[in-house]
């Protein structure tokens, strides 16, 4: 009796949740998916079936395929540089210096402003004027007499221009992967560590051999964060070069279709298509997990 | 546990208080209580546009007074919502539309950007009785008429008239090098090769939908008038050599823009100008009110002509309200048409917008000096559409020819876009 009553009052709880999610999530993932498959372009509603047209030309339209070339590049570097710079100022804080607490929340700082400030403060610094308009990074190089740093920064011609979005993109995004390693990294018992050294390994043998295996938890966490984050990148992008089609990634393609010439089908085929895209990361993580959790 | 209780029935309470309170009403502005008086005769007439701010704001508001002086019987609600230049008011307004509410007169782009949005989707009425009821058809330019119809049907009322095909140019800078104002390609490539040559700028431009404006500009006056209409209601041939040649010539100006183009906003790229960093800028007659602002006196700190090779033509763009199928106060909206269509309604509306009547009877001595030659171009010349600004291209349309654009610009492949011109003209634009 007691039981069957908490079991009610628990499905209760959950339910608003669950309805919530289900019509407002899952029910409209499925609508956008029915739009995809339509021929909807302009204001009224039109659902005829097309099938996969939509996808097909996406695939072949040139525009997409320099998005899809911009989101692996971004992807790629972004995710290194992150877990590269995050492990390295992890390892450096654990060293237990004296003002570790206010390094640690410095680096962690640029996580609580939006991408659209950073993107908007980074378009100054990256600024790429010449000659008598020098400002931003490249006036000081010039002034340091660094001039061979001085560069085009994001409008680089294509495909690099991508890359030097990845700058505000690390400098936000590595103190929140430098917290997760650094919890990784003092959640190894130091007992292990002491049993290393007795056993004659220097520092450097300690990390390789016994603290970055231990790491691959969270190294696989910080990319799926990380990872998801990137393949929908839009704000940062938008904040620093506008509506630049060198630097179209397809959250930007998406948006511009849908809103600015109404073709609400191709919109939504874009949207899919970066749903299944970021799926194909996140689920085999959750499944992963999930395993693993049951194993223990 | 009572306390506790007693707090979690109270915070229960006060977040379903808060969730059935007044649903947010769409469009954010001064709106008025809803529903005050019956419609016949009377009653609210909200306008909806996107001008929030500025000359835009002040001449609406000049206009409205109008209104209420010569309609008493109407309340008029400014529906102004800001944003995006337009992207917010428009995707607020589709909600509105969707939902059958729609205002009783919204602001858009006179030509098919509304055309082709709205008359597809059933959303606006033609306003020919107007027009001849009013006389617009003779005060209003004979070339500009089938520019903002579709099948003889006309679909708003025109208020204020920009022109897009306008070079502006730093004079000291052009004497200084000895350069006479370009009226045509070759002047004005042998000008850009001498000021090239000289370290300066030939020609600032700023992002993505400025070099869409320039190409236009270019495309106008390298292929006349008459192509220039052909290619926008599908009789053209994009693929024809005419069409090459502005795209080498577009391609050649581009060479000799400034490098951190995609970076600057058109005001910014006009500041070049202003300064003396850069000589020309192709843009709309908007940079005036820029250039004005920042104290410079006209024909001696800036300077205008026509763009090359568009002496004669009027590029013109233009904001207009419309009449809404199912309008929820008819005679509202056939008076607000009225006066945004009238002498009075222009008069008080554009020399603040700093713009011109769409009319050809307003008063000249109201507006200042560039502003008349203006007007008087306006009398005179053959009108002929933007493309950026909506005139001559629907959305979709014009997003597929900015993407082809974005693309050249990367590449600068003329034959690529060309083609691609072609392609979108046949999938989304008048040559199906």
């Amino acid at each position: 009796m007691r039981r069957t009553r908490e079991r009610l009052l628990a499905v209760a709880l959950v339910s608003p949740s669950i309805l919530a999610i289900a019509i407002f999530v899952y029910g409209f993932i499925g609508w956008s998916a029915r739009v995809s498959l339509s021929a909807w372009q302009g204001l009224l509603p039109n659902y005829a079936w097309v099938g996969l047209a939509n996808y097909a030309q996406l695939l072949r339209d040139r525009r997409f395929q320099i998005d899809m070339r911009n989101t692996a590049i971004f992807t790629g570097l972004f995710l290194a540089a992150c877990l590269l710079l995050g492990l390295l100022l992890a390892i450096l804080l654990d060293q237990r210096l004296k003002g570790e607490g206010l390094f640690r929340s410095v680096f962690l700082f640029p996580m609580a402003i939006s991408f659209i400030v950073t993107g908007v403060a980074w378009r100054w610094l990256m600024n790429p004027a010449t000659g008598t308009r020098l400002s931003g990074l490249n006036l000081l190089f010039h002034n340091l007499g660094l001039d061979g740093l001085v560069s085009a920064w994001h409008t680089t011609p294509p495909p690099w221009g991508i890359a030097f979005i990845v700058l505000p993109a690390v400098w936000q995004m590595s103190g929140f992967t430098m917290a997760l390693y650094l919890a990784g990294i003092r959640g190894i018992s130091d007992e292990l560590r002491e049993a290393a050294r007795v056993d004659g390994a220097n520092e450097l043998q300690i990390y390789r051999h016994i603290v970055l295996p231990q790491l691959q938890p969270v190294t696989l966490s910080a990319v799926i964060v990380l990872g998801h984050i990137s393949l929908k990148i839009f704000d940062l992008i938008v904040a620093i070069s506008g509506k630049d089609i060198r630097l179209d990634v397809p959250s930007i393609y998406m948006w511009t279709i849908t809103f600015d010439a109404n073709n609400f089908a191709r919109g939504a085929a874009i949207g899919i298509f970066m749903l299944v895209a970021v799926s194909l990361l996140i689920v085999p993580y959750l499944s992963f997990s999930g395993r693993t959790e049951e194993g223990t | 546990m009572g306390k506790r209780t007693w707090l979690a029935w109270a915070l229960l309470v006060a977040l379903i208080a808060s969730a059935c309170g007044p649903a947010a009403t769409p469009a954010p502005g001064t709106e008025g209580p809803a529903g005050t008086e019956p419609s016949a005769g009377g009653g609210e007439v909200e306008v909806f546009s996107w001008w929030t701010a500025g000359g835009e704001a002040e001449g609406l508001a000049a206009m409205v007074e109008v209104f209420n002086a010569e309609h008493p019987e109407f309340t008029l609600v400014n529906a102004a919502v800001a944003g995006g230049a337009g992207t917010n008011a428009r995707a607020v307004l589709a909600t509105r539309l969707s939902a059958n509410d729609p205002p009783a007169s919204w602001q858009g782009h006179a030509g098919q950007e509304l055309i082709g949005t709205y008359v597809a989707a059933g959303q606006i009425q033609p306003l020919n009785d107007l027009y001849e009821a009013e006389g617009w058809l003779e005060l209003m330019p004979e070339t500009l008429i089938p520019l903002i119809s579709q099948d003889g049907n006309i679909y708003s009322v025109p208020v204020n008239i920009h022109r897009a095909n306008v070079l502006w140019y730093n004079p000291e800078v052009l004497a200084a090098n000895s350069i006479e104002v370009p009226t045509n390609a070759e002047e004005f490539f042998a000008a850009a090769a001498t000021l090239q040559a000289a370290g300066l700028t030939p020609l600032a431009m700023g992002e993505a939908w400025t070099a869409m404006h320039l190409f236009e500009t270019v495309l106008l006056g390298t292929v006349g008038a008459d192509t220039y209409n052909a290619l926008w209601d599908g009789t053209g041939d994009w693929n024809s050599p005419e069409v090459t040649e502005a795209i080498e010539h577009f391609a050649a100006a581009l060479d000799y823009t400034n490098s951190d183009a995609s970076t600057l906003t058109w005001d910014q790229a006009a500041q070049l100008v202003a300064d003396g960093d850069a000589a020309f800028t192709v843009m709309g007659d908007w940079a005036e009110g820029f250039f004005k602002g920042l104290g410079l006196t006209p024909m001696e700190g800036f300077g205008w002509a026509p763009a090359p090779g568009t002496d004669g033509v009027f590029q013109f763009l233009s904001d207009s309200f419309v009449l809404p199928v199912g309008t929820p106060n008819p005679e509202g909206s056939s008076a607000w048409l009225t006066v945004a269509g009238s002498k009075a309604g222009q008069e008080a509306f554009n020399p603040i917008k700093g713009s011109i009547c769409a009319r050809t009877d307003c008063d000249p001595s109201l507006f200042d000096e560039y502003l008349q030659s203006a007007m008087q171009d306006w009398t005179t010349d053959v009108v002929v559409g933007s493309l950026t600004h909506g005139v001559v291209a629907n959305d979709n349309w014009k997003a597929e020819i900015n993407t082809a654009l974005g693309l050249f610009l990367a590449d600068r492949d003329v034959a690529v876009f060309q083609s691609a011109l072609a392609t979108a003209c046949a999938a989304t634009g008048a040559c199906q």
